[in-house]
């Protein structure tokens, strides 16, 4: 078993896997990191948007007729956009509704629940359970280094991940609209006092997260070309751990937490049957959360009576 | 007088029609089958609401502790009772099961709330949000257990239970089932109302308006919380263990997310920190279900859209916070029930 060994080439794996929970679990983040809201219909909509991609590409590439190339640069934005209006919608018809009535914080994160359940057994019912194949839109190469094998699509994946973590932290430092997001994280009441389009804001930031559920979406059918509606359910709670575990409401901890969590995934196929990786992924979680209940980077709140 | 038995005498007059109407075969086993998993669902989602109601916490991990209940006292009645592949000869006389059959159930409701010390304690320090996900780890992390031992079945799932049933009815022919959910059905939710209405049900009710307040007066908060959540989880086993015997087959598969969801339903229709909302809503959603079955997938469409729109409107639920005689102030002339 530790003869096929490899740390590289698992660390490249790794990095892959962790890639797709870091991008949602930044959507995660961003939104809890505004709201306060656990936003569970968001692995859904990352399913959404695999499937987005999946008429995409297909109209491209059979109605209109264009190279796999053509095809590759029009699915990625067009997908974001269709995936990110999703995202504004749920918050539109569900969310927004309930904030202005000053609901409790519970009523919304069930009615998250709800939606999700929703996106998933409507596209069940509307498309079937057979499942799709994702048309091949690039053409794989395989390189060979030292005994090291990758792909080119390996590599695009890990910098799109790495280059929308860098983006994401962009925006929420160093531009208007991310101060006016950390503004609302810190007093909700006091923004909407100092001129600051409080929902203006809020789309806009599910419009950044959902976009990059959207990026996931069709990274991960290009890689794992087979698409059914229960594939948001798991990967979106998993990668709704990596963000509990970097500490939700911080991008870097969302970006870490993914790429901790996929690292953990990998090296447990590495070296015990694959059908225990759920089983210690899960229990990691317990053990990190048992043992610092902020995650890697959150804060601990004092509570005042 | 009549005011202080009418509870009894209405409980044990239903249970007796219930019982005769099985026993004459007077309605089809469907509907039978229907009126069991209305008790099992009562429990589930009066135990759930004791957590995510009196506690004010978000449990969203239920299903997990009830796959624990389910698989342990099947195993438990298979191995003792029945002759099987796996694990041979019975090991007691299989005309036994008609005295140990409470006992098997009740043994995994004990290995669920041991489960649930999985949740009681890291919620010493967190709470909230964290917390809920802790709870949905619990599940997935029961499911997986389950999945890889083989030796009960793994994914393909367990069966084998019937036969512990027939076994039974060869002793004495009852509808043994009906009567035994029934049982624990009423068990429990006397369990929870002297609970709730306890010394430590005020605990709880401490506990979910302030925390921190709560351990300023005294309230032993840690204890309380592990008191509760194996509670709540030990009795979501013996639904567990109900559920198991009824269908006859149990499968880690069925034990997911969306069972745990389903007992939220349930909660939240009926509810928050209210009993009878939660027997009314569990009579409710059963019902429904059987109504939208025709439905198929699409059921799963319009029930959390039903949700959606009760939280729009009506958050609070059916009852929302009221027992049946809060509401309607007058039938407290006619029972008493502690």
């Amino acid at each position: 078993m530790f003869d096929d060994f490899n740390l590289i080439q698992n660390l490249i794996n790794a990095l892959q896997w962790g890639s797709f929970y870091a991008l949602i679990a930044l959507g995660y983040t961003m939104v809890y990191g505004v709201l306060v809201l656990i936003n569970f219909a968001h692995g859904d909509v990352f399913m959404v948007g695999a499937y987005i991609a999946f008429f995409v590409a297909s109209f491209v590439l059979s109605v209109l007729g264009l190279p796999g190339w053509a095809a590759f640069i029009i699915t990625i934005p067009a997908t974001m956009i269709l995936t990110s209006m999703v995202g504004v919608s749920l918050e539109r018809i569900a969310y927004r509704p309930l904030r202005r009535k000053g609901a409790h914080r519970l009523y919304v994160v069930i009615t998250a629940l709800m939606c999700g359940l929703i996106l998933e057994h409507a596209n069940l019912a509307i498309f079937g359970a057979s499942r799709k194949a994702f048309p091949p839109l690039i053409e794989e190469h395989v390189y060979h280094l030292g005994g090291v094998t990758f792909t080119n699509l390996k590599i695009i994946v890990i910098c799109a991940a790495i280059m929308s973590f860098l983006t994401l932290q962009w925006i929420v430092t160093k531009t208007k609209v991310g101060m006016a997001m950390r503004a609302i994280s810190y007093d909700k009441f006091a923004v909407p006092l100092m001129g600051i389009p409080i929902d203006q804001i809020i789309v806009t930031t599910f419009i950044l997260g959902s976009g990059f559920a959207g990026l996931a979406g069709v990274l991960f059918a290009m890689s794992y070309p087979i698409l059914e509606p229960y594939m948001g359910a798991l990967i979106g709670w998993k990668a709704f751990i990596a963000a509990v575990v970097g500490g939700i409401g911080d991008i870097r901890g969302a970006f870490l937490g993914g790429f901790l969590l996929g690292a953990v995934e990998i090296l447990v196929v590495a070296f015990f049957p694959s059908s225990y990786r759920d089983l210690i992924a899960f229990s990691v979680l317990l053990v990190i959360l048992s043992l610092k209940p902020t995650g890697l980077f959150g804060i601990a709140k004092t509570t005042k009576i | 007088m009549l005011r202080k038995y009418s509870v009894q005498l209405i409980l044990i007059a239903l249970g007796g029609i219930i019982t005769y109407i099985a026993y004459q075969e007077l309605v089809s086993l469907y509907i039978l089958t229907v009126l069991m998993f209305m008790g099992v669902n009562i429990i589930l989602s009066s135990s759930l609401n004791l957590v995510n109601g009196y506690m004010g916490e978000f449990s969203c991990g239920h299903a997990g502790f009830m796959c624990v209940g389910a698989y342990v006292s099947s195993v438990l009645g298979v191995l003792l009772f029945t002759k099987d592949k796996i694990f041979g000869a019975p090991l007691l006389n299989p005309d036994l099961a008609v005295y140990l059959f409470p006992v098997i159930i009740i043994i995994g409701g004990i290995a669920a709330a041991l489960f649930g010390l999985l949740v009681a304690l890291p919620s010493y320090k967190t709470r909230g949000d964290y917390l809920a996900i802790i709870t949905l780890a619990a599940n997935y992390i029961i499911i997986s257990l389950i999945q890889n031992m083989d030796i009960i079945g793994g994914s393909r799932g367990f069966m084998g239970m019937k036969k512990v049933i027939s076994n039974m009815e060869d002793v004495v022919y009852l509808p043994w089932m009906v009567i035994w959910v029934f049982v624990f059905t009423v068990g429990s939710i006397w369990i929870l109302r002297r609970y709730v209405s306890s010394v430590f049900g005020k605990g709880v009710s401490a506990i979910c308006q302030d925390e921190v307040a709560a351990e300023i007066m005294s309230v032993n908060t840690n204890k309380i919380k592990t008191i509760t959540f194996m509670l709540s989880s030990g009795l979501a086993g013996i639904a567990g263990g109900l559920f198991a015997y009824i269908v006859g087959y149990v499968n880690p598969g069925s034990f997911n997310i969306l069972k745990s969801t389903e007992a939220l339903v349930m909660v939240y229709l009926g509810g928050m920190a209210s009993l009878s909302g939660s027997v009314l809503s569990a009579i409710l959603f059963t019902i429904l279900l059987e109504l939208l079955r025709p439905l198929q997938i699409i059921k799963w469409v319009v029930i959390p859209l039903i949700l959606i729109v009760l939280m729009q409107f009506r958050p609070e639920g059916i009852m929302g916070n009221r027992e049946l005689s809060d509401i309607f102030p007058k039938l407290k002339r006619f029972y008493r029930f502690k």
